[in-house]
């Protein structure tokens, strides 16, 4: 049976791995390369890599980051962050990322999906939604772009419909509110995200403990992404997986991962 | 990726059907001590030690790609002889021939199966670690977990192969092999140090190529 997923995140800038609250304050974690592998040697299902710099020269950065992960470590990284085109993306996957994630650029022009998913295939093809509550006391979840500092209107759900029409193969799903916070993930936006839509949805945005990632793999998500509850050596994936084997969410352990 | 040395070509030439994840594969066999390098012409996948064929994207896309580089009979008539190949994910599907992805495209027919989709109510792609348990004959590799990513698969175990079984809704074919010829629905170049313990093992028995293989931990089942 397929296992549920445990994903961390470096969050990379300049060559370093970096991690802020609410994508802002961004503080320094450690080096990107021995961040990976360590997390390769205790489990870590996947890794995620997303490119938080903001100019040309950062995105050069980002792909020789990529190349040296790729080189240590036998896992599947998804690269984001930056993805405006699809040349982007196959320079990416060229570079030894297996997925590749879209977010604003796919709100911009989301035949960049369909365009992405014809070329390189749908198991290529990650959908970052970054979603937050609707103000006012309205019901649902708005799509927020730019990091953050643009919402859209676009209803979060709705979008993920759209997405997995046009071509995206795995969902990856951020609570705009939780990010950064460690309340936990936002499980309501989780169960509706999983009724509603039939790929894969890896949650994101809240984690503090293995409690709040074996609640949202019980409420509809596939796997679970982190960062800062690594980063700062409070959990070990391993100690993570032990923990939500516990649980009885069914986990790939290693031998002798600590 | 590593550079072929210059007297020496690489032994493992992995083909390029440009749109898989070749880096990943090459900085697999890096990590193992193994050269890599990309080919795309018939006569390198005829003389290479061991070949690769990746997959990702669709059966007609695939089998399209490599009828436009000129490969498939210089593919079929490695397999027939036994020489080591490796097909991973899209390429083990394209050894057979229909896939209900592409209706009408014909892969190589090198077995005759067919691949399908997974049953509705399975999440799709199934995207993940799945245990591969090998069946009699397989060899290479004690039973661990694989990472998939895949939407179609094969069922049935085709005559003369030896196989290795996963469940995702129903058992499918993990994996198969004859002789020196070993096809993975999974990724072996993602699945940890399982993964490279299976590349390692197919390469020094099938292609007679010692791998050193990197000391981290061995997965175990939950």
């Amino acid at each position: 049976m397929l296992t549920r997923r445990v994903i961390p995140c470096l969050d990379v800038r300049d060559g370093r791995v970096v991690k802020g609250v609410r994508f802002g304050n961004l503080r320094d974690s450690g080096d990107p390369v021995e961040l990976a592998a360590a997390y390769e040697a205790q489990g870590a299902d996947e890794l995620v890599v997303l490119d938080v710099s903001a100019t040309p020269e950062g995105r050069g950065t980002a792909v020789e980051t990529l190349r040296a992960v790729r080189g240590a470590i036998s896992i599947p990284i998804t690269i984001g962050g930056g993805i405006r085109r699809r040349e982007d993306a196959e320079r990416m996957l060229a570079n030894g990322a297996d997925k590749v994630g879209v977010n604003t650029a796919a709100v911009d022009r989301p035949e960049i999906l369909s365009d992405l998913a014809e070329r390189v295939g749908v198991q290529c093809v990650v959908l970052a939604v970054d979603a937050a509550r609707r103000e006012s006391g309205r019901d649902g979840w708005e799509v927020v772009t730019r990091s953050g500092t643009n919402r859209t209107g676009l209803d979060a759900i709705e979008w993920m419909r759209r997405g997995q029409e046009l071509g995206a193969g795995e969902i990856l799903l951020t609570s705009w509110d939780r990010d950064g916070t460690r309340d936990g993930y936002d499980l309501a936006l989780l169960e509706a995200a999983s009724n509603a839509i039939e790929r894969p949805v890896i949650a994101s945005g809240g984690a503090n403990s293995p409690e709040h990632m074996a609640e949202a793999l019980t409420h509809g998500a596939d796997a679970v992404l982190a960062a800062s509850i690594f980063h700062e050596g409070e959990w070990t994936v391993a100690g993570i997986k032990e923990e939500l084997a516990r649980a009885g969410v069914p986990v790939r352990r290693l031998e002798g991962a600590l | 990726m590593t550079p072929p040395s210059s007297t020496q070509p690489a032994p493992i030439r992995i083909i390029d059907t440009g749109i898989a994840n070749t880096a990943s594969v090459s900085a697999a066999f890096g990590r193992l001590g193994l050269s890599a390098a990309l080919c795309e012409s018939p006569d390198a996948v005829r003389e290479a030690a061991a070949v690769v064929l990746p997959g990702v994207g669709s059966f007609g896309a695939g089998i399209g790609r490599l009828r436009e580089l000129g490969l498939v009979d210089a593919i079929k008539e490695r397999i027939e002889a036994d020489r080591a190949t490796l097909c991973v994910c899209l390429g083990l599907q394209l050894l057979g021939e229909t896939s209900e992805e592409s209706p009408g495209a014909v892969g190589l027919g090198v077995a005759p199966v067919a691949a399908t989709h997974f049953p509705p109510g399975a999440r799709t792609p199934q995207f993940g670690w799945n245990l591969v348990t090998p069946g009699a004959g397989f060899g290479l590799a004690d039973a661990g977990y694989a990472y998939f990513a895949n939407t179609y698969r094969l069922t049935e175990l085709p005559v003369g192969w030896a196989g290795a079984t996963s469940d995702h809704a129903g058992p499918f074919v993990a994996s198969m092999r004859k002789g020196n010829v070993l096809a993975c629905q999974f990724h072996p170049e993602l699945s940890g140090p399982w993964g490279l313990g299976l590349l390692a093992s197919w390469a020094r028995a099938c292609a007679g190529l010692e791998a050193r293989v990197p000391a981290t931990g061995r997965a175990e089942a939950c």
